[in-house]
């Protein structure tokens, strides 16, 4: 694929994503901040796919737009007693937010646009890398890779599921 | 190959798009989404950091990995307070969550 190709994908997959977490944040109505939510997660799928790397796309499709948006619903819909509308926003608090939002932006832009990157060398051919490595380093338990981790996510997972259960069930 | 600066700068951007959020929304739920926001802009810098700077190794995509199961778990719990608050106060608003005990 040509660079410039590349490129109308990579604007494209800005547009949606900056645009669509805007209207995340600012959405009256919950369950389309939800929704503009859903967007945002789906253009930083397309973003891991531009980068080549796809098994951590098909994660962000499954676990975030399918898993963590279907709670997101799902408390919307049982919480939102009076008519999906949140109250109106206080004046007060944009100020201060649009103020620290802008000025932690800028002083990120500039350390970006300041800094000098040493590009790795290039991996010939196709970039995208296998199951087999993935899955190889994901349940080994030597160097650069990650058996421990794994298991311990699997712990926290595990843990969670249960707190959550007892945190919301009725007394 | 796009330059890492577009990448770089376009996550700066979804990041500050979600400490908005977060500190001007009042709905409980809303500000979650913020922090959703935020931990996706920070998992898109992981991966282009990899791709550009070490594309021999896969070290950032796994962080990324890990970083999406611990959000998951992390929405899960948040959620089920929120739940938990809804029930006490009939509503999610972060100006009435000033006291612990009830």
């Amino acid at each position: 694929m040509g660079t410039s190709a590349n490129l109308i994908l990579f604007w494209t997959l800005a547009a949606v994503i900056v645009g669509s977490s805007v209207l995340a944040v600012t959405a009256r109505r919950m369950m389309r901040a939800a929704t503009w939510l859903l967007f945002v997660l789906i253009g930083t799928a397309g973003l891991y796919l531009l980068l080549n790397y796809h098994f951590l796309a098909a994660v962000q499709l499954s676990v975030y737009a399918g898993g963590v948006l279907v709670l997101f619903i799902f408390a919307i819909m049982l919480t939102s007693a009076n008519g999906d509308r949140t109250e109106p926003q206080d004046k007060r608090r944009i100020a201060p937010a649009l103020l620290t939002s802008l000025a932690g932006a800028g002083v990120a832009v500039v350390a970006v646009m300041k800094q000098r990157f040493l590009y790795g060398a290039p991996v010939e051919g196709d970039t995208e890398i296998n199951m087999k490595a993935i899955g190889t380093a994901l349940m080994g338990s030597g160097k650069y890779q990650y058996l421990l981790p794994f298991e311990a996510l699997g712990i926290l997972l595990l843990i969670c599921a249960v707190a959550a259960i007892l945190i919301a069930r009725k007394k | 190959m796009i330059p890492m600066h577009y990448y770089l700068i376009l996550s700066a951007a979804l990041f500050f798009v979600g400490v908005y959020g977060f500190i001007a929304r009042k709905n409980l739920l809303a500000v979650l989404i913020s922090v959703e926001l935020v931990l996706n802009a920070v998992e898109i810098n992981f991966c282009v950091f990899n791709r550009y700077l070490y594309p021999q190794q896969m070290e950032g995509m796994f962080f990324s990995l890990f970083g999406i199961a611990i959000a998951a778990a992390e929405t899960a719990v948040a959620i089920a307070i929120i739940m938990n608050i809804y029930r006490n106060l009939q509503n999610i608003d972060v100006r009435h969550i000033d006291s612990l005990k009830h």
